[in-house]
């Protein structure tokens, strides 16, 4: 069963609950960014999964 | 006594409240010299890992600090300076102190690893082990060289910062972690001279306490002739610069010219002017700090833009 009442505990922390999502949303968009910023550095990451992709094939050896 | 009655009379801690459980102040010292000691390797970054490999190590810092509160809320309750910190105001429970330290600690080095390297990750580790296990609680209460040790961690940041870009330690790094390291006991010694009974009444075995006050001085003006080689040499280095050089020239001059003042005083002298001198070298020293950190990164940028 869902908690419906407001306890008055909710209002008092009320403050700091928005603190930590928003702390824990600003994270979630920083690590979004991060990744983006690897992806860019590093190359797009591929690798072989049920079949051959020849695009990956080390060549000239 | 049930919990629920235990929540309805216990103030609530503010997210500020637990904010403060990371030094902010400690905290902005760090994202400045570990951002310079990134911005001045010459492996270059993108903007997105810059700004995550910083701010890592600055949670990392705070966990530490958090964690020297949990320790240490029993001579901060003593001590003027520190009284109204979380943790011995009553605001936050010891017990919350060291679980947001630890966990923050677990993030920040994961983190790091993910946004920069393994090696810079280690040496975040490394810190945080060092600041909150071998000065909080081994050396902090038993030498009065405490302040010493304690730099050392101060001085980390800006190598973790250059490992972080390059992958590994080189001179100029061990260089800025120098200059942070001998720039902390001066620092910290002239604090400890006008804020003297804070340290008596708390049974921290400062220099002052120990040895007198005599000492301290001496100690201050031996400190300070170690740090103008180490700037200068810094300065000199392949991460310096024409403005790194005449900044280290400046400051340092400035710099020995105080503690020759400090060294030179006595506690009547001293008390008979609420310890002026002292208290400018201390104010003097945080500007010392961010004039040679900021130098190092305006010749960075100048060499980025091709003037030399």
């Amino acid at each position: 069963m869902a908690i419906r009442a407001t306890h008055e505990i909710h209002t008092r922390r009320r403050s700091r609950n928005y603190g930590v999502g928003l702390v824990l949303l600003g994270f979630v968009v920083l690590v979004f960014f991060l990744t983006m910023a690897k992806l860019r550095v590093q190359g797009p990451v591929e690798g072989y999964d049920y079949k051959l992709r020849p695009e990956l094939a080390v060549t000239g050896e | 006594m049930t919990d629920a009655t235990a929540f309805d009379t216990s103030y609530e801690p503010t997210f500020g409240d637990y904010f403060a459980l990371l030094k902010p102040r400690v905290m902005s010292l760090v994202v400045f010299t570990a951002l310079v000691g990134l911005l001045v390797a010459p492996v270059g970054m993108h903007p997105v890992e810059i700004a995550a490999s910083v701010l890592f190590i600055a949670i990392g810092a705070g966990a530490s600090g958090a964690l020297n509160m949990w320790w240490d809320a029993d001579i901060d309750a003593v001590m003027r300076r520190t009284a109204n910190r979380p943790v011995p105001s009553g605001r936050v429970a010891a017990g919350e102190a060291l679980a947001i330290g630890l966990g923050l600690s677990g993030l920040s080095v994961m983190m790091l690893a993910l946004a920069a390297n393994l090696a810079a990750a280690a040496l975040l580790a490394f810190t945080i082990f060092f600041y909150a296990v071998v000065y909080s609680m081994w050396l902090k209460r038993s030498t009065p060289q405490n302040i010493v040790i304690g730099g050392a961690a101060g001085a980390f940041p800006p190598m973790i910062g250059w490992v972080a870009a390059t992958g590994s330690v080189s001179v100029e790094a061990v260089l800025m972690f120098a200059l942070v390291f001998m720039w902390t006991p001066p620092h910290f010694w002239a604090l400890a001279l006008f804020m003297r009974s804070d340290y008596d009444d708390a049974g921290v075995p400062m220099l002052t306490v120990t040895h007198g006050r005599k000492v301290t001085r001496r100690h201050i003006m031996a400190y300070t002739l170690l740090l103008a080689p180490v700037s200068g040499w810094l300065a000199l280095s392949p991460v310096g610069g024409p403005v790194t050089v005449a900044v280290a020239l400046v400051t340092n001059l400035i710099f020995l010219r105080g503690a020759l003042h400090i060294l030179r005083r006595d506690e009547t002298a001293a008390e008979a002017d609420k310890y002026r001198v002292e208290k400018r070298f201390f104010r003097f020293s945080l500007l010392y700090l961010a004039l040679n950190f900021l130098a190092l990164a305006a010749d960075a940028s100048l060499r980025a833009a091709g003037v030399f």
